[in-house]
């Protein structure tokens, strides 16, 4: 096992190393399709950093996604961008907060309603104030960065997720949060604090989520609130964490990479039948393959063992 | 009088989100299924209904008993094949949660898909009773009393079936508690069965009512989905009478912030309204107490 984790590290290290030097050589598709491998695997691992191990499903993804595209969109131009970058974090992290504290209560159902609910809430507002108070729903954001700055700023945001979640695991935290997921009655009988433990974990995920958010959003160029919370990239991000396997650290990306390809292959080729064939590839993972690569690899392991 | 006009306005669209939410609290609070392939189910009725209106000229009302019959047999069929597994998988009803929630998830990109072939992204409407009543001097149309009927209709029928029948008195016990259902000789999986296709011929039942005011378009289902939602969780899953107080509620709620406040705010204020009881209360407002 301690192999497979060593070596899981040095394709990850292999892979980032790739990535940071993809703009040097690469063409400018090689460089989006890497920008979404990225997008994803930020997203992806930073919602199983916290949904992974406490089984709380969480559908508000693009809610702070959408937040740091919107810090980016209305301060870009006028902030220096690593202040801008601060901000959007700082937002996702109060937004986190305020809403950790008051929901990180309910389980189950109650939870991924809530958090589809808030997406749309925060959407809602958005464009309502967008469009009576701001003159216009969408926005204009012209500021100096290109490609293959979001490339690395994107890789180095990625290699923060990893080395986050290696230290969460590593943690009295990381523990506190396995014991909620087993037991949650049973943590706080142990003396977990476990709103503190939630509620940690869920912001650092909601800030990694909302400087993925800020740092992609000069790439669009024009962005509205339909662009900045499409509910559909919080699916696809579940879809991706739970087919990789969230329980594990390298597993969402495993999920990232077929699907994002797959994504990239449907949408090029079927455009019609996007919405069918991806629904199949929802029921087939959720029916064969219920957790995750990561628990096939372990299946094939202990098999040979 | 503009009061009188939203509280009218309110009432009726009111009776339809507690007929949307009647089905969906049968197959969550009985079944144990979150379908969240719900909306996608009501738009996908509704367009048959659609269908049958303008190639058939057939009375959306003769639609509605056909296409929730049908309904009613994919449904009970849908929970043989596709989620009889997924329960017989589930350790905990949590799990089966989970699990159910990420089926169905699968369900509604699929059925929204096959919407999307047929019918493509453009929207559709037709004429049936469209013709404006004035009640107490506010001008509504036909078709939405109509379905405001209905839907009292149907909600007293279902009431009626579940309080004072043996197969309804054998769903409530199992929406109580599927283990001890099992020792009063109750078939706890047919029962749920039962309850998924019923609840699914509802669903299909209120899709044929809400086209024939609604402009429809295939991707409209997760607004249903999360309007059915919210009226369920806000009167306690399973209870039939807080689904329609609850649906009332939002209605009126809906339709007095679009008078008064402002329009495009009136689905923030759903979502705000449903976040607060949830947060209050989140066994729902008539839900069990530490459910």
């Amino acid at each position: 096992m301690k192999l497979g984790e060593a070596m899981f590290a040095a394709l990850g290290v292999a892979g980032l190393a790739v990535c940071a030097l993809l703009p040097l050589f690469g063409s400018g598709y090689a460089m989006s399709m890497a920008i979404n491998l990225l997008i994803f695997t930020v997203l992806a691992t930073a919602w199983a950093l916290f949904s992974g191990p406490t089984g709380y499903v969480s559908l508000a993804t693009v809610a702070f996604f959408g937040i740091g595209v919107y810090v980016a969109a209305v301060l870009g131009e006028a902030w220096p961008w690593p202040l801008v970058l601060c901000a959007a974090a700082l937002a996702a992290l109060g937004v986190a907060l305020l809403v950790g504290l008051a929901t990180l209560r309910l389980r189950g159902v109650y939870f991924v309603i809530f958090t589809f609910g808030l997406a749309e809430l925060i959407r809602q507002v958005v464009t309502w104030y967008e469009a009576n108070h701001s003159g216009s729903v969408g926005r204009y954001l012209f500021v100096d960065i290109e490609q293959r700055h979001i490339v690395w700023q994107l890789t180095a945001l990625a290699a923060l997720v990893y080395l986050t979640g290696w230290l969460v695991k590593r943690s009295r935290v990381g523990l506190a949060l396995r014991m909620i997921g087993d037991d949650e009655m049973v943590a706080r009988h142990c003396g977990v604090h476990t709103t503190f433990a939630k509620l940690l974990v869920f912001s650092i995920s909601a800030m990694f989520m909302a400087l993925a958010g800020a740092i992609v959003a000069p790439r669009w160029t024009y962005i509205d609130p339909t662009i900045a919370f499409n509910p559909v990239v919080s699916f696809q991000v579940l879809i991706m964490a739970l087919l990789g396997g969230a329980a594990r650290l390298h597993g969402p990306v495993l999920g990232v990479i077929p699907l994002v390809l797959l994504f990239e292959f449907l949408s090029a080729h079927f455009p019609n039948y996007f919405s069918v064939l991806l629904g199949c590839t929802f029921l087939v993972i959720v029916y064969l393959a219920p957790r995750g690569i990561v628990g096939l690899m372990d299946r094939l392991q202990g098999g040979k063992a | 009088m503009a009061l009188i006009d939203a509280l009218l306005n309110g009432l009726t669209l009111g009776g339809v989100y507690a007929l949307i939410a009647m089905g969906l609290t049968l197959q969550y609070g009985v079944a144990r299924i979150m379908n969240l392939a719900y909306g996608q189910m009501l738009i996908a009725s509704a367009f048959a209904a659609y269908w049958l209106f303008t190639a058939f000229a057939l009375s959306p009302l003769l639609g509605l008993l056909i296409i929730a019959l049908l309904a009613f047999g994919l449904n009970w069929l849908l929970y043989q094949v596709l989620l009889t597994p997924l329960v017989r998988r589930a350790r905990t009803s949590e799990a089966l949660e989970v699990d159910s929630i990420l089926a169905t998830f699968g369900l509604l990109f699929v059925i929204e898909g096959i919407v999307l072939v047929i019918f493509g992204g453009n929207y559709y409407n037709y004429d049936y009773l469209g013709r404006v009543v004035s009640v107490m001097g506010t001008p509504l149309t036909a078709n939405r009393l109509l379905a405001l009927g209905f839907a009292i209709v149907i909600g007293l029928g279902l009431y009626l079936v579940l309080h004072r029948t043996r197969q309804g008195t054998a769903l409530r016990a199992v929406a109580v508690s599927p283990t001890s259902a099992q020792l009063v000789a109750i078939d706890v999986r047919k029962a749920a069965a039962f309850a998924f296709a019923l609840g699914g011929g509802l669903v299909a039942a209120s899709g044929t009512l809400v086209s024939m005011f609604f402009t429809i378009n295939a991707s409209m289902g997760v607004v249903f989905t999360m309007k059915a939602l919210i009226v369920v969780i806000m009167g306690g899953v399973g209870n039939l009478m807080g689904c329609l107080v609850a649906g009332l509620l939002l209605g009126l709620t809906e339709s007095l912030v679009a008078t008064f406040v402002a329009p495009g705010l009136t689905l923030a204020v759903t979502f705000g309204l449903f976040l607060v009881v949830l947060i209050i209360r989140p066994t729902g407002m008539f839900g069990k107490a530490g459910a």
